[in-house]
């Protein structure tokens, strides 16, 4: 039996809470730096995530362990209409453990099934990310406690599936949700009817600014161009959504600011400056918890 | 004596089979939908008769399909089972039902529906056959997670 990490959904609280646990005595040096030597870990990336990618190598790497990748997607049989299955049941002879990112909805899942060495999701198409959403959960938990904050969503809740990994998590701990997003966007109301069975409490609002005052954490998520006919009507709503100093004048004096990122134009860069300010704080976490993982499914 | 009149209707409908198997209560209007789902199309060769909007005691209206000699295999029986719950399995020997049963919808649905989801891996050439949790809510995608609420019948592949 290989030990998996798909979706987010497969945790309950307690496994949540311990990988976080984990990730925190890694993030204190309190760890073995050998633990995973002479391990190997396989990155399969079907559509490119360089930061992804690299976070997971660095964390392996800390751990004592090396990672091997194939050099473009291009060069390889996956290119050549090989079966997904088939390159996994192939890479789970070079490798301890596979990393997957892939354009199709439950393609880790898919890869599970036919792998003989660990699979970790890093990201199947619209579909899950778990080890975004566990750095999400770790970066709040640094500043405060999950249970019954307020937390604010913004941007692309329709398709962002940052947001909906998060807000699924959210709902094991208690958290209040206030969404803020335009017009077209909204969270799926499949996923709203969902968060309120497992007893969460949703709030829609108009802006950001309704609702500064009380939340204690602002997770923003970036609209992408697409999404609007044209750079005017995308503008038009970006600035309607975007994190300035001056919105943050009201806002609690504890609050954080998380962001996904790359970012685009969602948060003014004279935010960075502020203490709530915890992007890119976000994103170093990314090692940590991802090194929690490894260990977690390698050993 | 109801039920006698019900059946004489019936006949005047559809006549009897003396081997095969006759699918009843069958949700009305969903008749062409079994019939679809069972494979049997313009080009097979069993003898079929169907029934549409008959009445009946329990259902206000229901659908039948007489299929001769011919036995459903449990996969067929769970197609079924999908689009109309309610639908009985009596097995025709000598025109008498020697054999009588209800469907029930399995827990897991393995290679009958197809995922609405066109990104989802499920849709492409892995070998794999499509898999679904049967939920309260609906069938489950194991792969993408979508869950299938509507329309079950325009699905099943
Ligand atoms: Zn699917």
């Amino acid at each position: 039996m290989t030990r998996h990490i798909i979706s987010i959904k497969d945790f309950d609280r307690r496994q949540i809470d311990r990988l976080l646990d984990n990730a925190k005595r890694i993030d204190a040096q309190k760890y073995d730096k050998t633990a995973l030597n002479g391990k190997i870990l396989a990155t399969l990336f079907f559509e490119p995530s360089t930061r992804t990618r690299m976070s997971f190598e660095a964390a392996m790497a800390r751990l004592g362990g090396t990672s091997i990748s194939v050099g473009s997607v291009e060069a390889c049989s996956m290119a050549k209409g090989e079966t997904l299955a088939d390159t996994i049941r192939v890479v789970s002879g070079y490798a301890d453990a596979i990393v997957i990112r892939h354009p199709k909805e439950g393609a880790a899942r898919l890869a599970a099934q036919f792998a003989s060495v660990p699979v970790i999701n890093a990201g199947d198409g619209a579909g899950q990310h778990p080890s975004q959403t566990l750095l999400d959960l770790y970066t709040i938990r640094q500043s405060m406690k999950l249970d019954g904050i307020n937390l604010a969503l913004i941007g692309d809740l329709r398709y962002g599936r940052t947001a909906h990994s998060l807000a699924s998590a959210l709902s094991l701990y208690h958290v209040k949700l206030h969404t803020i997003s335009p017009t077209g966007l909204e969270l799926p109301p499949a996923l709203i009817t969902e968060l309120g069975e497992k007893g969460m409490e949703i709030i829609d609002h108009d802006e950001i600014k309704d609702i500064v005052k009380e939340v204690d954490v602002i997770y923003v998520t970036r609209i992408q161009r697409e999404r609007f006919p044209d750079s005017a009507s995308y503008f038009n709503v970006t600035s309607n959504y975007r994190i300035t100093p001056e919105l943050l004048e009201s806002a609690k004096k504890h609050a954080i600011i998380l962001h996904p990122l790359p970012r685009v134009d969602e948060i003014d860069p004279r935010v960075d400056r502020l203490p709530n300010a915890k992007y890119f704080e976000q994103s170093k976490n990314g090692v940590p918890v991802r090194m929690a993982m490894l260990m977690q499914v390698i050993q | 004596m109801k039920k006698e009149e019900n059946n004489e209707k019936e006949e005047l409908l559809v006549r009897r089979i003396q081997n095969g198997t006759v699918i009843d209560h069958i949700a009305p209007g969903e008749a062409l939908n079994v019939v679809k789902i069972l494979g049997i199309t313009g080009s097979t060769t069993e003898s079929l008769s169907i029934a549409t909007n008959v009445p009946s005691d329990q259902m206000g209206k229901k659908d039948i399909v007489k299929l001769s000699n011919r036995e459903l295999s449990k996969e067929e029986v769970d197609r079924i089972a999908l689009i109309s719950p309610r639908a009985t399995i009596n097995i025709i020997r000598n025109y008498k039902v020697c054999e009588k049963k209800g469907v029930e919808v399995p827990e897991l649905i393995e290679g009958l529906v197809r995922c609405p989801n066109p990104g989802c891996i499920s849709n492409t050439n892995e070998p794999i056959r499509s898999r679904f949790v049967v939920t309260p809510k609906g069938l489950h995608c194991i792969y993408c997670e979508w869950v299938l609420t509507r329309d079950i019948p325009s699905h099943i592949i």
